[in-house]
């Protein structure tokens, strides 16, 4: 993986190959399977413990001596948030839940589930794209 | 003292590095079936690879362990990737060379290589390299409840620490 580019001078070109790169190491699948559309739980066969070893490894390839990329817990993927009663009320995410997930998470795309949000169905939510677009916000920030 | 597979912590950079040794001997008794003599010919006692990985895992445990005095209950997460070439025999000596790459709150990487020693032909030889993924229990995902006491790090480990001065390193619970 290069790290010879600066990040801030880093197109989303050379993010999505980074990002692909990534995800075919951490999850073991093959490049063509890693689209922008695909959902990591759902087609690339992400187990929770993969989200931890997907995080060091975009931590890896986004860092430079300059500019170290790291990602708080809960940043990314949304870690214990989800356990506050206020937030999820039987198996639903309430309108104050998707607010603070909205707020937190602007990667993510919740109009996928706005008319059903069920909670079980927030993994459909973590996509190739969304990680492309968190890695450039970040980067931009 | 149950399931130890290093024998001594031999070496220890803080926060970085962590060496531990094991002795392969002729007196555990899975090396009799591993492999028993049979038809195919006599008994050829070697030692099952996964518990060369299971002393990696332990060495680089205890090093991910040691970054947060022991207090975290470190559990092996992941196998990144795990190549080992070569065979360890009674007679013979294991070293696990464990560092860490990456760590935060949720757990760590680590990278390790293998070697071992024979005394009839002095000499380390690289036997492998395994990457892991270790993560703290009390911080998982789902926000599940563990027990206040580590178990991880227990009575087995207290002694490996003990003999090794590491036990220096354990602060107390909060």
């Amino acid at each position: 993986m290069s790290h010879t580019e600066s990040p801030t001078a880093m197109g989303r070109d050379q993010i999505v190959k980074n990002v692909q790169e990534v995800l075919e190491e951490a999850l073991g699948v093959d490049p063509e399977e890693v689209t922008m559309e695909a959902t990591l739980t759902g087609d690339l066969k992400a187990e929770s413990i993969d989200f931890l070893d997907i995080v060091f490894r975009l931590e890896k390839a986004f860092s430079t001596p300059q500019k170290p990329f790291k990602i708080g817990q809960g940043e990314l993927f949304s870690e214990n948030l989800l356990n506050d009663p206020e937030l999820v009320k039987d198996g639903r995410i309430t309108p104050k839940g998707l607010e603070v997930l909205r707020s937190k998470m602007p990667h993510l795309d919740f109009a996928v589930i706005e008319g059903d949000p069920q909670i079980s169905r927030l993994p459909e939510l973590f996509t190739v794209k969304s990680i492309v677009d968190f890695v450039e916000r970040k980067l931009a920030a | 003292m149950r399931w130890m597979w290093i024998d001594s912590v031999v070496e220890h950079e803080p926060g970085r590095r962590l060496v531990a040794v094991k002795n392969c001997s002729l007196a555990e008794e899975h090396l009799h079936d591993h492999f028993p003599a049979g038809p195919e010919g006599p008994a050829d006692p070697v030692m099952p690879a996964s518990l060369l990985l299971e002393g990696m895992a332990q060495t680089s445990g205890i090093l991910v362990g040691s970054l947060g005095g022991f207090r975290e209950k470190v559990v092996l997460a992941k196998i990144v990737s795990a190549s080992i070439e070569g065979e360890v025999r009674p007679g013979q000596t294991v070293r696990y060379d464990a560092v860490v790459e990456q760590h935060d709150a949720a757990g760590a990487a680590t990278k390790g290589v293998i070697d071992r020693w024979d005394h009839r032909r002095p000499g380390w030889v690289r036997l492998g390299a395994v990457e892991l993924v270790f993560s703290h229990l009390d911080r998982n995902r789902s926000g599940q409840k563990f027990p206040e006491e580590n178990f991880v790090f227990g009575e087995n480990f207290r002694t490996i620490l003990q003999t090794t001065g590491l036990d220096r390193l354990v602060s107390a619970r909060d």
